[in-house]
């Protein structure tokens, strides 16, 4: 099972700052182990975040982001109390939604 | 709009992607700089503070009653003041042979588990997790190392000592690379543990997240990769070597401020 | 006057008493903090006369140094042919660039690299290297090719120690860290007029 994000979320002068730490192997599927073996792909291939329930953000990721992503971002608008949910999604269809309350 | 916020964001995923150097010159500012914000050993912090409150072991109890030197269940400001004598156990300890003590103690696992374990898995995984926990609430503290009691004095004496202690394949000591200022290893900068700063850098900086190689390394993980490098026979976990070392470094540090956890290359 | 022609003998054994104690309780735990591992035996947790006596901040004096250097430099090897060239630069440079071997987590004790830009600046377009020895940048450019040098340099390279007890410099050819015929190779990398190292 997937592991949880930390997110933080702040307003300020009308603009929320969202900082979100993922937890993910990020594995390329160019790297091999000691024995030699291709280790398989696995990561992260689309972001969303949500603003109470309009998306603010669709990013997609790639094999060159590098193990347990760091994203910072910003968006119009956003008050303390608010909701931020981000969701990933991977290659191997996992899924981790996450939720904060701006502070 | 929608393609402009995804340039942002491929933006700050190159940005943490392998690190990059600029081939003319070594610029460690800027890149600590790029890595300061978004340190994933807040990952395992997290995992960590779950582990401390969940009940588990042969004797299903959370650690919430450990004792790290600041009274029962007290984790602010407890990484600060260790390795530090305890009573109980007649012994210098530092956070990790506490930890396990406290494992042992309240939730009957096994020390052994630990001290025969294999970095980054088991209860040593487990154990570097609770780790990150502790240490983060000492961030920024100041690091105040008691070293009042004869066997912290000793402790602190026979940790100078080993740290110039050649020995090994290749004849290094700690202070073979430790005992300069301002040198490297390749690109990787050292610091001068004999002096003040030099100490409080690396205690204050360990734990700490290695982007290199995307993991979470402790103290007993960071010195037991400096005996591996070192090429000495393979230090026990928590053995006295490692405590000693510890006691000096942090003694030597005593007044600094930590920056736990650390981010490194 | 007779109390303290007394007292000062005493206090004089007792702090050497003290110290002693220390350095034994160091040994022990030097050895018994360490486990063996593959390759990495307890047999390196004991030291040898070199390591003992600069195992502190402050070298030992000029005679024990000197006495040190000249049975260190009793061990040096000098090439079997008593030809110093013959090596390969570019082997030289994979060997100085090399900083593996002799872990606990290397399977066999041979095919060590060298590590030499762990510590020595060598070829000037290379921006990832040490600082802790001297640069060797245009080792040979700079220093010529007389018999004296390239001597030196093979004995340097093949114990350090014979030139500096106290060198933070491995023992390569004395350790089995480096073969005779590796020691060539770099010896190539620092003199070879065609070597990175010279241009």
């Amino acid at each position: 099972m997937a592991s949880p994000m930390r997110i933080r979320a702040a307003a300020k002068d009308g603009v929320t700052e969202v900082r979100v730490l993922m937890s993910h192997v990020m594995e390329t599927g160019q790297r091999k182990d000691s024995s030699g073996a291709v280790i398989p792909a696995h990561f992260i291939t689309e972001l969303t975040a949500k603003h109470n329930d309009k998306v603010v953000l669709s990013a997609e990721f790639g094999p060159s982001v590098s193990t347990n992503p760091y994203l910072a971002f910003k968006f119009n608008g956003g008050a303390k109390g608010d909701k931020v949910a981000v969701t990933w999604v991977d290659n191997k269809g996992e899924t981790r939604t996450d939720e904060v309350q701006v502070a | 709009m929608r393609k402009q916020l995804k340039a942002i964001a491929v933006s700050v995923g190159v940005a943490l992607a392998a690190p990059v150097f600029a081939q003319e010159e070594l610029n460690f500012d800027a890149y600590r700089e790029m890595l300061a914000d978004g340190n994933p050993a807040e990952l395992y912090e997290m995992e960590g503070e779950e582990l401390w409150r969940t009940a588990r072991g042969p004797r299903n109890a959370t650690l919430e009653q450990c004792d790290l030197g600041l009274g029962a269940g007290v984790v602010a400001g407890a990484a600060a003041q260790l390795p530090r004598f305890f009573k109980d156990t007649g012994k210098v300890q530092d956070l990790e042979s506490r930890l396990m003590h406290c494992m042992e103690t309240l939730q009957g696992i096994p020390s052994e588990e630990i001290v025969k374990g294999k970095f980054r898995q088991g209860e040593r995984a487990k154990m570097a997790a609770l780790v990150a926990y502790v240490v983060t609430h000492s961030k920024g503290e100041k690091i105040a190392v008691d070293l009042s009691h004869p066997k912290m004095k000793e402790m602190y004496e026979l940790g100078e000592r080993a740290f110039y202690y050649r020995t090994g394949a290749m004849d290094f000591s700690c202070a073979s690379c430790h005992s300069q200022d301002d040198k490297r290893i390749r690109a990787t900068q050292l610091p001068n543990i004999t002096k003040p700063e030099g100490a409080a850098a690396g205690w204050g900086s360990w734990p700490a997240y290695r982007v290199s190689n995307s993991q979470f390394w402790t103290m007993q993980h960071r010195l037991w990769d400096c005996f591996r490098q070192q090429r000495t026979a393979e230090p026990i976990f928590a053995s006295d070597v490692t405590i000693a070392l510890s006691v000096f470094m942090a003694g030597k540090g005593n007044g600094a401020e930590a920056q736990w956890p650390g981010v490194k290359r | 006057m007779k109390k303290l022609f007394i007292a000062a003998p005493l206090a004089l054994c007792a702090s050497v008493a003290i110290a002693d104690d220390l350095q034994a309780k160091v040994e022990d735990m030097m050895l018994k903090s360490f486990q063996a591992n593959g390759i990495a035996s307890l047999d390196r947790q004991k030291q040898d006369a070199v390591q003992k006596a600069c195992s502190s901040a402050t070298q030992p004096d000029a005679d024990t140094m000197k006495r040190l250097e000249a049975a260190e430099l009793a061990t040096i090897q000098w090439p079997s042919d008593g030809n110093y060239t013959g090596g390969d630069w570019k082997e030289g440079q994979k060997i100085a660039a090399s900083g593996r071997g002799l872990t606990w987590t290397d399977k066999t004790p041979d095919n060590n690299g060298g590590g030499c830009y762990n510590c020595h600046a060598m070829d000037p377009k290379e921006v990832s290297e040490g600082t802790i020895g001297p640069s060797l940048e245009g080792y040979a450019k700079l220093r010529g090719n007389s018999e004296e040098v390239v001597k030196y340099t093979w004995g340097k390279l093949w114990n350090s120690k014979a030139y500096n007890a106290c060198s933070d410099m491995p023992r390569n050819g004395y350790g089995g860290i480096l073969t005779e015929a590796q020691i060539r190779h770099v010896m190539a990398y620092l003199f070879d007029p065609a070597s990175p190292v010279n241009q």
